[in-house]
């Protein structure tokens, strides 16, 4: 599904990432972690087309992520944000159907699309009348959610997503997302620093350091042979 | 965007109006402008009613705002004829201040403007004192005055300051007074009057001379440059209009000092212009004085009529602006580079004085409506754009990566989500637009285009505190009403997520 290819980026002649080449095949659920500044969240924005390398290329769906492509691209993948990135000046439900609006959606398919997602993530559609400030940071977070599954894209990245969260309603959520892409089958990259919640989304872990890949494999199996020093540290920290 | 559509076609019609307003008319239409002072006005009015009585349209564009504007807005063919002194016109226009009266004939024909022989009296600069000191201590001439070192000068600041005043006078004679003293020129009469002082400069027509019985000085040996009362027309008029040429230029020869300094003084003490302006004519031109002189309308309407004219400036101005300045901050906003040379081009504008930017605007625009607007505009433009710019590039660098993120064109990105989010600043920047574009609008009346600066240019001209206020209290009404407008807007053009401040937890 996402074929990243020897992509490299510098910024003021600091190289901050690569060159990295992976893949991520269809359906699969993959955690990009490391400490800050590894270059885990500037990858996953290359693979948007939000960050443009400086060499190599991103493939999203067999097509090259580029100036020409990357609207249609970024519809055919849902991004969500800490805190969820919603627009203050919409309601819950404005928020969700935003680009379903400039696509010219009519209302019943949008009303439609809204009550298959309420039910799918267990939201009162009663909530969806609200502004983002009247909502709670874990409700925020299910609409961010949800407004990047509203076009059914193939591909959901998430940006440490529950990273504002306090821990019980982070651990739920947790849960429920876990839940909510095994039933879907959606592809999902998800960059965090916490090497638990990986283990709880993911099915795999690509470790980063200094822009590069260090390991990648499922958590238990990295925690039992660690490539190095760093990710034996970095893993076992994440036990803690 | 229905709204604004809706406000785009108000602008469009206010506009139009206007426009249609300042051009209307088939009739021959002759303007008479005037200075901001009450000889000026009453000369003006005068001329004025000359010219209605030969038939024409006559219109009095009273208190233009100093020689430069009434100049400016009679080679630019606003104002056809204005009463002017031979002496302003040799410095300020020819700029030949020794030029004798064909060198100046010739410099203006120039300019395409023409000037008649004296009007029959001279505004020039003097020395006065009471005719008791004058009689007492016999001193008739400014060399008489030489001989009293012990004399006390109290001098308005502008003599004191010009090279045709103090410092040229002092040489030319070689005066040496014991005190000499600057002070507000009213004042210099009450210290007259106290007998704090002996000496004071006057205006030759003042009609604070014969009120105080002060006696002038005798120039003898012609120092200060005669002031000779003129009316200065363009060179056209004559053959555009040649009865009303005829009826106006009546005045040359026939208005003697007397007749001059005594309408001066009914001003001073309280009465109209157009009665002041009556009486001169029938005293300079006998039994063929025009009769029925149209009156000039009540305070009431005069302020109701300033009060619309000056939201339809502040009106049509802002939402000039915002036209213009909303897509300039946009354009600004979205490139850095250009954000500094568009932010500091309107900023530029804004340090322009108004006087001086109205001066410039009238060779390209005319006098009235349009150069106000004008001016308005250019000074409304950099809150907007600013409130504009700093709204966008405002936006959380979360929101905007999310907006990118959606995949939305750039257009619809600005539209649904940007701009939204940036309305309360950009809603600021109008709001300040306008605050100043009502203070500013009052310096339009300078330009002749009317609005509450009115009646405050002719309280100040006529020392009418009433009339001052009659101006200044609607105008400072009017910028609370729109504080008030604008909380209301706030409501109706901020979406109310962004107002929303409780958290239901």
């Amino acid at each position: 599904m996402i074929t990243i290819d020897g992509v490299a980026k510098t910024y003021d002649g600091r190289r901050v990432l690569g060159p990295v080449s992976l893949d991520v095949a269809d359906g699969a659920r993959v955690a990009l972690v490391g400490p800050s500044g590894c270059g885990k969240s500037t990858l996953l924005r290359v693979i948007l087309g939000l960050v443009k390398p400086d060499e190599g290329r991103v493939l999203l769906g067999g097509e090259p992520v580029g100036d020409a492509t990357k609207r249609a691209v970024r519809r055919r993948a849902g991004y969500v944000v800490q805190d969820g990135g919603l627009f203050p000046h919409l309601t819950a439900a404005g928020n969700l159907a935003v680009v379903a609006r400039f696509l010219g959606w009519s209302d019943e398919r949008i009303e439609k699309r809204t009550d298959e997602l309420a039910r799918m993530t267990g939201i009162d559609r009663a909530m969806l009348a609200r502004w983002p400030a009247q909502l709670s940071g874990g409700q925020r977070q299910r609409v961010g959610v949800m407004r990047a599954l509203f076009l059914d894209p193939d591909v959901v990245l998430m940006d440490e997503p529950l990273g504002a969260l306090d821990p019980v309603t982070r651990r739920r959520l947790q849960k429920e997302l876990a839940e909510l892409f095994a039933t879907l089958g959606k592809t999902v990259v998800l960059v965090t620093h916490d090497v638990p919640e990986a283990a709880r989304l993911a099915d795999e872990a690509v470790v980063l350091r200094d822009g590069k890949v260090v390991q990648r494999g499922t958590i238990a199996a990295m925690a039992k042979d660690p490539a190095d020093d760093f990710v034996a540290e970095l893993l076992s920290a994440g036990d803690a | 965007m229905t709204r604004a559509a809706a406000l785009l076609a108000a602008f469009a019609v206010l506009l139009a109006s206007m426009l249609a307003g300042g051009t209307a008319g088939a009739r021959e239409k002759v303007v008479v402008g005037s200075k901001a002072f009450p000889e000026s006005w009453i000369l003006g009015e005068a001329m004025t009613a000359l010219a209605a009585s030969a038939g024409a349209s006559a219109e009095h564009r009273a208190n233009l705002g100093g020689t430069e504007i009434v100049a400016q807005a009679l080679r630019a063919g606003a104002v056809d004829a204005y009463p002017e002194y031979t002496g302003t016109l040799k410095e300020v226009v020819a700029r030949a201040p020794d030029a004798t009266q064909e060198e100046l004939r010739a410099a203006l024909a120039r300019e395409g403007m023409g000037v008649t022989d004296s009007l029959g009296f001279d505004d020039s600069y003097g020395l006065a004192i009471p005719a008791a000191t004058s009689d007492r201590f016999g001193i008739h001439s400014i060399s008489d005055a030489a001989l009293h070192r012990e004399l006390r000068a109290v001098f308005s600041h502008e003599f004191l300051g010009r090279a045709d005043g103090w410092p040229g006078l002092r040489a030319r004679y070689d005066l040496d007074f014991a005190e000499v003293r600057g002070v507000e020129h009213h004042l210099a009469f009450a210290a007259l009057a106290r007998g704090d002082a002996d000496l004071v400069d006057v205006y030759t027509t003042d009609p604070d001379i014969e009120r105080l019985g002060l006696r002038v000085l005798d120039d003898d040996r012609g120092f200060f440059p005669r002031y000779d009362a003129v009316i200065v027309y363009r060179l056209d008029l004559p053959a555009r209009a040649p009865a009303v040429f005829a009826a106006i230029t009546r005045l040359v020869g026939r208005v003697d000092r007397a007749t001059m300094t005594r309408a001066n003084a009914a001003v001073a003490s309280g009465r109209s212009t157009h009665d002041a302006a009556a009486e001169l004519l029938a005293a300079a031109l006998g039994a063929s004085a025009p009769r029925g002189i149209p009156a000039g309308p009540s305070t009431t309407s005069m302020v109701l009529a300033s009060l619309v004219r000056h939201l339809e400036l502040v009106v049509a101005a802002v939402l000039a602006c915002i036209v213009v300045g909303v897509p300039l901050g946009v354009l600004a906003g979205r490139r850095p580079r250009l954000a500094t040379l568009v932010l500091g081009a309107t900023g530029v504008l804004q340090t322009i004085p108004s006087l001086a930017l109205l001066a410039l605007l009238i060779p390209l625009l005319g006098i009235g409506v349009v150069p106000a607007a004008v001016a308005l505009f250019l000074y409304g433009l950099l809150p907007i754009v600013q409130g504009t710019c700093t709204g966008l590039t405002g936006i959380p660098a979360s929101l905007a990566e999310s907006a990118e993120a959606l995949g939305l064109s750039s257009w619809a990105k600005l539209r649904r989500i940007e701009l939204p989010l940036a309305s309360p600043s950009i809603l600021a920047g109008i709001q300040t637009s306008a605050v100043i574009a009502v203070g500013t609008a009052t310096l339009a009346a300078l330009v002749g285009a009317g609005g509450l600066g009115d009646p405050i240019l002719q309280g100040i001209t006529l020392r009418s505190p009433r009339l001052i206020l009659a101006g200044a209290v609607p105008a400072a009404a009017l910028a609370l009403v729109v504080q008030g407008l604008f909380a209301w807007l706030e409501r109706l053009f901020v979406p109310a997520g962004l107002r929303v401040r409780t958290h239901a937890e």
